[in-house]
Order: C-alpha cells, then sequence, then structure tokens
C-alpha cells in the first residue's frame, strides 16, 4: 500500500497525536516511576490547610438547598437588570416602565410559583 | 554508579559531554522547586516583593507557588510561629510530598527573634520540623532569599536519590516514615515542646574556672 499525500496528512495528524499524548503522559508517567512514596496517616488526610480533619469526606447535605438557592440566584440577578434600566430610566419614558414591569412581573411569576410550591419553607 | 571525575574531563576536552542519570535528575529537581503559598508574618511581605517582578522568583524556576502542600517541594517559614500556628505548620509539613525541603526565612523564624520572650511565640521552627537553609535578617531582603534558593539548589544538586546509587544521600529516599509528630496545646506550652529526635537544647556547662 503506498501513501499518497491525502494519506499522508492523516498520518502526520496521527504522528502529533501520538506526540500530545506522550508530552502529557510522560512526564506522569516518569514522576510515578521515581517517586519515592511515603503514605503516612497525616499525609492522607482529606483536609490540607493544616486544619486537623472531623468526620468524613462524604458527608450528607439537605438537596432542598439547591431549589432554595435558585430562587435566590433569580433575585441576585434581577438586581442586575433592574439597576442599569434605572439610571437611564426617565429616557426611555412608557416603554421603560412597560418594560421594568413586565420583567419583574415574570420574574415574580416564578418565585411566585416556587413559593406556592413550598421550596421556601424550610422543614 | 557515577562516573570517574579524571574521565569526565579527559572526555569533555575531546568534545564528548557525559551526565549521570543522578545528574539530570537533580537538575530537574533544582530547577523547579515549587513552594507552597504560605506566609506567617511581615517576611511574607519580603516573600511576595521576591517572587513579584522586581525580584522575579521565576529567574529560578521557584515561581508556582503552590496553594496546597500536596504540590509543594519546598516551604518558606516565612514569619513568627506562634504557638497557636505550629502545628498547623507541622502538619502541612507532612502533608507534603517527599522530597521537601524547609527554608527558615527571618530571625522570628529562626529562633522567635524580637519575640524570643513572648509567651506565645516558638523559639524557632526547628524544634520541631528539619530546616534545611536559614536566612537571617529581619525581615531578610529578597536578596537573602534568593540566596537561600541558591544555597538550597546547591544542596539538591550535591544529593544522591537514585536507587542506583549506593549511598543515597536524600533521606526522602531512605528507608522509613517522613511522618513528625504534631504538637498539641498543653495546660502551658505545646506539647512536647520540641521534637527531641531533632532538637537538643542548648546548655551551657557551668564549669568551676576560678
Amino acid at each position: 500500500m503506498t501513501l499518497g499525500p491525502y494519506e499522508l496528512n492523516y498520518l502526520i495528524l496521527g504522528v502529533l497525536f501520538l506526540m500530545s499524548v506522550a508530552f502529557a503522559v510522560g512526564p506522569l508517567l516518569i514522576a510515578w516511576l521515581i517517586t519515592p512514596r511515603k503514605p503516612s496517616k497525616i499525609k492522607n488526610e482529606m483536609y490540607e490547610c493544616g486544619v486537623q480533619s472531623e468526620t468524613d469526606a462524604w458527608v450528607q447535605f439537605k438537596v432542598q438547598y439547591y431549589v432554595y438557592a435558585l430562587v435566590f440566584v433569580i433575585v441576585a440577578i434581577a438586581t442586575i437588570f433592574v439597576y442599569p434600566l434605572a439610571v437611564i430610566y426617565k429616557s426611555l419614558g412608557g416603554a421603560g416602565l412597560l418594560f421594568l414591569t413586565s420583567f419583574l412581573g415574570l420574574i415574580s411569576l416564578g418565585v411566585g410559583y416556587a413559593w406556592k410550591k413550598g421550596v421556601l419553607e424550610w422543614s | 554508579m557515577a562516573i570517574d571525575e579524571g574521565l569526565k574531563s579527559e572526555l569533555a576536552k575531546a568534545g564528548i559531554f557525559t551526565i549521570t542519570l543522578e545528574g539530570v535528575y537533580n537538575w530537574g529537581r533544582k530547577n523547579s522547586i515549587w513552594p507552597l503559598q504560605f506566609g506567617l508574618a511581615c517576611c511574607a511581605i519580603e516573600m511576595i516583593a521576591t517572587a513579584a517582578s522586581r525580584f522575579d522568583l521565576a529567574r529560578f524556576g521557584a515561581e508556582v507557588f503552590r496553594p496546597s502542600p500536596r504540590q509543594a517541594d519546598l516551604m518558606i517559614v516565612a514569619g513568627t510561629v506562634t504557638k497557636k500556628m505550629a502545628p498547623q505548620v507541622v502538619r502541612l509539613y507532612n502533608q507534603m510530598p517527599e522530597p521537601k525541603y524547609v527554608i527558615a526565612m527571618g530571625a522570628c523564624a529562626i529562633s522567635g527573634g524580637p519575640f524570643k520572650q513572648g509567651y506565645n511565640v516558638l523559639k524557632g521552627i526547628d524544634r520541631f520540623i528539619p530546616v534545611d537553609v536559614y536566612i537571617p535578617g529581619c525581615p531578610p531582603r529578597p536578596e537573602a532569599l534568593l540566596h537561600a534558593l541558591m544555597t538550597l539548589q546547591r544542596k539538591i544538586d550535591g544529593q544522591t536519590s537514585l536507587p542506583t546509587n549506593a549511598t543515597v544521600t536524600n533521606r526522602a529516599y531512605g528507608e522509613g516514615s517522613e511522618e513528625y509528630p504534631v504538637p498539641e496545646f498543653g495546660e502551658h506550652d505545646l506539647v512536647p515542646p520540641y521534637n527531641p529526635d531533632l532538637f537538643k537544647a542548648p546548655t551551657l556547662p557551668r564549669t568551676n574556672a576560678k
């Protein structure tokens, strides 16, 4: 089988691919080969800020908080949009009022729905 | 398996340069010392200055300050080590992978410095962890830290690490654990006040000289 110029281009690509893999994996492999391994109790601890770690890394937390945080993010982002609008509010005239009320209305619709569903209540 | 020095220079005259595996290894290690990003007091400001553009620690390959001990080779103890902080320093040192080095920067890290008589200051970090290079000064200038780094590079260059060598001088490659006991808070002082394997309290011998 002879390689034409078209196949040769793909050969170059393949060689480059292999080189890039070797470039990334090589140092890791060398380090793995020559590194001294001295595991100890403190070294294997999961927390690495100097403070003694307590309990396990696998802790449970309430998944309900996720929805709560999401609603908070919606309201927080709403302020980012409303502030610039407030700066040029007078020059916008009647259209500004329409924009603002429809935007805030949509958001309060969503937050109101979440509220009705009981997301904001902790039990 | 080091090559004979005489043969090496003889070959060099003929234009043949030889290098040992150990030499390549140490060359790589000494030019990529990653310090732990960890400052304790005012010496840390000098350390920051050393890392910044004017003094440029990057010239020595040591600009990569790591925020995690897992990725660091060098601990620069930059500043006063209070007794509250000492257990954390020792724990961080224990969490660094071998081979690891320590530079005690400034009078406080060496001996407690101007706060030596203070009730809450550790009188030198070498009471708990082995120090490779001491930098005097209060605080030492960035040039002094650079000099300490170069001294450490010389030390690394002289170490033998590979198992092919008959005598391994690098402590990290020897047998045994490298964990140093972390002191705890006692009633009056840290318990133990120092690591007896590392530090020997200086004693003044009394003589009856007339």
